[in-house]
């Protein structure tokens, strides 16, 4: 079913400078040329009746509902599949049109349940509006014969003649399915469809996956899911496309089916990945019957994943915890407070430690899973409030080397592209990424692009699934050794300059001689030779030299990166490897081309925007530059400290030396995303104060004193910015379940601290945050709502946002070419520890798990699994299924194994999504040269059959029923009569 | 904080800049680099260590750190 606020124009947009004219029904209209004559009509407010039409969808032309007559052309054309041209006279309506019509919809309903009243589609349903419309009264053809309706049908003639004139029992319909209700979100009942083709178009065209197919010919036609499987056990990725484009109810979500239509209809932005797409809330007052993804949203222009469309149900699960709660010890049970008693502890509490250990003892953490505002104030609390520098964002631990190396080259720590830019990219360059899973609508968008023409290559050690996938193959897939990125762009690079493939009139105007120069003879060594580096890389120099000539030469070339370059001992070496590629080939500043860092969650970009790091205030300035320091002192009425403050590891070996005692964490969950688990957690032991703020008792939580109710994003406003710079709003749908939003709290706990804030509506920090920051002085919610979203900068110089960066200069004047010496990791293998460990993320789940766990996704990963090749299994005597132990110098933990060719032998890989697994008991403090980002994706571990679970995940079970205990234990706040002496 | 991570991290740090031909430049590169990102009280420790002797720092870092300052009062 589609949104119930949009207009469906019945085919796609046409993009063309020139315009045609024509009459429709007597209106004079003017289209750009290639409109549909269905769409033309749609925009001058003509709606001719359609079925198999919609404007997510090329046009189909099958269901003949939509005919019209057009002066001087035989016959009755569709309007969907005729474009406009100049002059044509076209009608719409004809006595000889509305018997068509009547005739077609006549058969429609021959083969159609008559229980509309019932049904679920029932006041947005297609085909009931069509039948109205043309003014269906009556059906000639009965339902006795063939028909997909029933469950049973009569018995034959020859079984009655059989039975000497007794009436036979009825017989199966062989036509007939049943229901197919295993996908947990959305039902399939084939007796409603109309075989109008929508859904499986839309699982091509839209999701690009292919799962959906119509089966037989004639009146057997029937859409099935790959073999006539059930949804749930075909290949269909659950993104919902097919439901949106259902006409009728044959596809309908099971949230629809027990709550009925919507009333109205809110647009919002994802919590989820990085891509933010935009979604309309659709509500019943303040509960959300569906989400549809938004049509005009410019990230995701109407699609959607299983994650963004359906997985929401943690926000009203039972485990959200809506009072705030403070404890003296992690020992105690909770104690049930009232918010005036949390903030005022927290206050007293901090207040203290900074006058016991002094200033510097306490700090904050921010997440990229909070909106800008809220990111604005936590940083603006430690900052002004607490009088340091000590806040970090959880960018710290994914793409803090992007910040770096970006800034280093190109002048700004962003990507520097729009989304929509792949459409004129030649050539697809990803490494380090899964786009398909963990940025699944874009990553559709890439495989449409890829299926239209666009070459490809990957680098990373796993075969993901683009680099096979339906009517898409990688031309080169650099299978590395993990580890060795910046080696393989090393050589990438020497063939770029040594078979002078270098975009030298780009260089020569757009970049620094002298930094150029240098990275030519660096890169040109023949130690970087493909052939010299293959031993180490693991990838056969002849794919090199191929990948490298093809992203030279073979027209708009566009990188796209994402944690599997950051996540090592050397990703900011990488990230800045990356710009000297796309800087030497001259792949930057126009559309289809650029750098493009795929941002794990939703707000990471906005986060990094918003100051979170402890060295820089908001729009990436040093908190020593002394005129941007000024000016926050201004705003913020206090002087402000001139020095960087610790970073999240720091602040652990800061805990762990006695000298930071207090935290304050806003949805973020250290204890389980942070490398080193146990380093963690006995951190956090060491503090006296440890406050959380999130929706669920996290990992962290249980080693916290002050828990604070935070809100989902479903009950504030703000804003969320995305992996290519785009801000858009988050819309309050529904009050906070625990009274404040986020932003509300912080704001408390700044008033509590002695610090004012008197914000009144996140508009406000948006304004402030604007007022202060060059990047988006034009940036308000009043502009966002004007333009649906902004790209920044957004300012004096782009009114409208910036699609594009360095167009006619990079942002630092000139682009710098910086040297990337590959250094390999400390983190090597030996006889102890043979294999390596990188680790990655699965569609269905995202991130630590906290949200995807506590919704019906679990069906598709309900564990993580490590993979390990054959090769490695067989020597080790694992099979699929067994339990294995994986043990590093950091810690031992136990998976269940998947013996997959996925994987190349000596590699290992595992998802960090249940914290029971502890995959971060695994890693190790090894961490990125200039950021500290960790070394996640590897990690030397040995693999062996094991028949138990880890000495560390007993103790984690012990501990988290113990927390469990405690947390049903809290004792609500007895009223004050009944209180004894203390 | 642990010197032995102190110490790893300018190891690290100075290893980047080490592949730098110009020496002088590759000194600057990491003195700029804990001076931007590193707290200070990480940067007087290191300090602190590399006046005693500075044992396991690359002979880099250990230049770097002595031309680097140190804000004299850390509250």
């Amino acid at each position: 079913m589609l949104s119930i606020v949009e207009i469906d124009y019945g085919t796609p947009k046409a993009v063309s400078e020139k315009t045609v004219a024509l009459q429709i029904d007597g209106k004079s209209i003017h289209v750009p040329e290639g409109t549909s004559v269905m769409r033309a009509a749609a925009q001058a407010g003509i709606n001719i009746p359609k079925l198999c039409a919609t404007e997510m969808l090329d046009a189909f032309g099958s269901c003949r509902l939509c005919l019209v007559e057009i002066e001087g052309r035989k016959g009755y054309p569709a309007s969907c599949t005729t474009p406009v041209a100049d002059g044509m006279k076209i009608s719409t309506q004809t006595p000889k049109l509305a018997e068509i019509r009547r005739g077609v919809m006549e058969l429609y309903i021959s083969d159609h349940p008559l229980d509309c009243l019932t049904c679920p589609a029932n006041g947005h349903c297609e085909l009931q509006d069509m039948a109205g419309v043309v003014g269906l009264r009556e059906v000639r053809y009965g339902y006795e014969g063939a028909n997909h309706v029933f469950a049973k049908m009569p018995a034959s003639k020859d079984s009655q003649i059989a039975l000497d004139g007794r009436a036979a029992a009825p017989v199966a319909n062989p036509l007939f399915a049943p229901k197919d209700e295993s996908n947990p979100y959305f039902t399939f009942d084939p007796s409603k469809c109309i075989a109008c083709s929508r859904c499986v178009r839309a699982c091509d065209e839209v999701q690009g996956t292919f799962a959906l197919t119509i089966q037989g010919r004639g009146f057997e036609s029937k859409v099935a899911a790959s073999q006539d499987n059930r949804f749930l056990d075909s290949e269909c990725v659950s993104c919902g496309a097919c439901v949106q484009a259902c006409p009728t109810a044959t596809l309908s979500e099971k949230s629809l089916i027990d709550k009925g239509q919507a009333e109205h209809s809110v647009t919002t932005t994802c919590a989820y990945c990085g891509v933010g797409c935009s979604f309309r809330a659709e509500m019943k007052g303040e509960e959300i019957v569906r989400m549809v993804p938004n049509k005009d949203g410019h990230a995701n222009h109407g699609h959607s994943c299983v994650k963004g469309r359906f997985a929401i149900g943690y926000a009203s699960h039972p485990d959200r915890i809506t009072t705030p709660m403070i404890r003296a010890n992690i020992a105690d049970p909770w104690r049930i407070v009232s918010w005036d008693e949390a903030f005022a502890h927290v206050g007293s509490e901090f207040k203290r430690l900074q006058a016991k250990y002094g200033t510097h003892s306490v700090g904050g953490i921010t997440s990229s899973r909070c909106t800008n505002e809220e990111t604005y104030l936590v940083q603006k609390l430690v900052r002004a409030g607490f009088g340091n520098n000590n806040v970090d964002t959880c960018a710290r631990v994914c793409h803090s080397p992007t910040g770096y190396g970006l800034k280093a080259t190109l002048g700004e720590s962003a990507g520097t592209q729009d989304f929509d830019s792949i459409e004129k990219t030649d050539v697809v360059l990803v490494i380090g990424a899964n786009p398909t899973d963990a940025h699944p609508v874009f990553g559709s968008q890439m495989k449409q692009r890829l299926r239209a023409g666009a070459k490809l290559i990957v680098i990373d050690p796993r075969r993901i699934d683009l680099v096979r996938t339906p009517h898409i193959k990688a031309d080169y897939h650099l299978k590395l050794k993990p580890g060795t990125n910046v080696a393989v762009l090393n050589t990438l690079a020497h063939v770029i300059v040594t078979e002078g493939l270098v975009d030298k009139t780009f260089v020569a105007q757009r970049c620094e001689d002298d930094a150029f120069a240098k990275w030519c003879d660096f890169v040109a060594q023949d130690k970087y030779s493909p052939e010299a580096m293959e031993a180490q890389t693991g990838v056969p120099a002849d794919a090199v030299r191929g990948a490298a000539r093809l992203y030279a030469t073979g027209g708009n070339g566009a990188i796209y990166y994402g944690l599997g370059v950051t996540e090592h001992a050397q990703g900011s070496t990488t990230v800045m490897a990356i710009a000297n590629l796309a800087m030497a080939t001259g792949n930057i500043g126009r559309e289809g081309v650029g750098v493009n860092p795929l941002r794990g969650q939703n707000n990471v970009q906005g986060a990094c925007d918003m100051g979170s790091f402890p060295h820089e205030f908001p729009g990436y300035r040093h908190v020593s530059d002394v005129a941007t320091r000024e000016l926050f002192e201004k705003a913020w009425g206090v002087p402000l400290y001139n020095e960087p403050g610790l970073r999240i590891p720091n602040m652990f070996e800061a805990a762990m030396d006695g000298s930071f005692k207090g935290l304050y964490v806003e949805g973020e969950d250290i204890a389980q995303s942070d490398p080193d688990t146990q380093h963690v957690t006995a951190a956090l032991s060491a503090m006296e104060c440890v406050v959380v703020q999130d929706l669920f008792l996290n990992e962290t939580a249980k080693y916290a004193h002050v828990f604070l109710p935070g809100s989902s994003f479903l009950e504030k406003d703000g804003t969320f910015t995305n992996a290519e710079r785009r801000i858009s709003r988050v819309r309050k749908v529904m009050a906070p379940k625990a009274g404040y939003a986020d932003w509300e709290i912080t704001q408390k706990l700044a008033q509590a601290m002695g610090y004012p804030m008197n914000y009144e509506h996140p508009s406000e920090i948006m304004d402030e945050i604007a007022a202060l920051t060059p990047t988006f002085h034009g940036v308000s919610f009043d502009r966002i709502d004007e333009l649906g979203s902004i790209q920044w900068p957004c300012n004096e110089e782009h009114p409208d946002g910036t699609p594009v960066m360095h167009v006619d200069k990079f942002v630092r004047g000139k682009g710098r070419f910086m040297l990337t010496e590959y250094v390999p990791t400390r983190e090597k293998v030996n006889l102890e520890r043979p294999l390596i460990l990188t680790t990655g993320r699965i569609l269905s789940q995202y991130n630590v798990g906290a949200q995807t766990r506590r919704t019906a996704n679990v069906m598709w990963h309900d564990e993580d699994r490590l993979e390990i090749h054959p090769h490695d299994a067989e020597e080790r005597g694992i099979a699929s299924d067994d339990w294995v132990g994986i043990a590093s110098r950091s810690g031992e933990t136990v998976l269940r194994a998947l013996v997959s060719e996925r994987m190349q032998p000596g590699v290992v890989y595992t998802t960090f999504h249940f914290p029971e697994s502890g995959a971060n008991v695994i890693t190790t403090d090894n961490s990125d040269w200039a950021t500290n980002c960790p070394e996640y994706k590897v990690t030397a571990v040995q693999v062996t059959r094991v028949s138990q679970p880890s000495e560390w995940q007993k103790r984690f079970r012990a501990f988290s029923n113990e927390q469990q205990s405690l947390l049903e234990q809290s004792a609500a706040p007895q009223p004050a009569s009944t209180l004894g002496p203390a | 904080m642990h010197i032995e991570r102190l110490v790893t991290m300018a190891n690290d740090i100075a290893t980047y800049f080490t592949s730098e031909p110009d020496h002088a430049t590759a000194v600057t590169g990491v003195r700029d680099h804990l001076t931007r990102f590193w707290d200070p009280v990480m940067r007087r420790q290191l300090k602190d260590f590399v006046t005693d002797g500075g044992e396991g720092l690359l002979p880099l870092a250990s230049e770097a750190v002595k031309q680097m300052n140190v804000p004299a009062v850390v509250g």
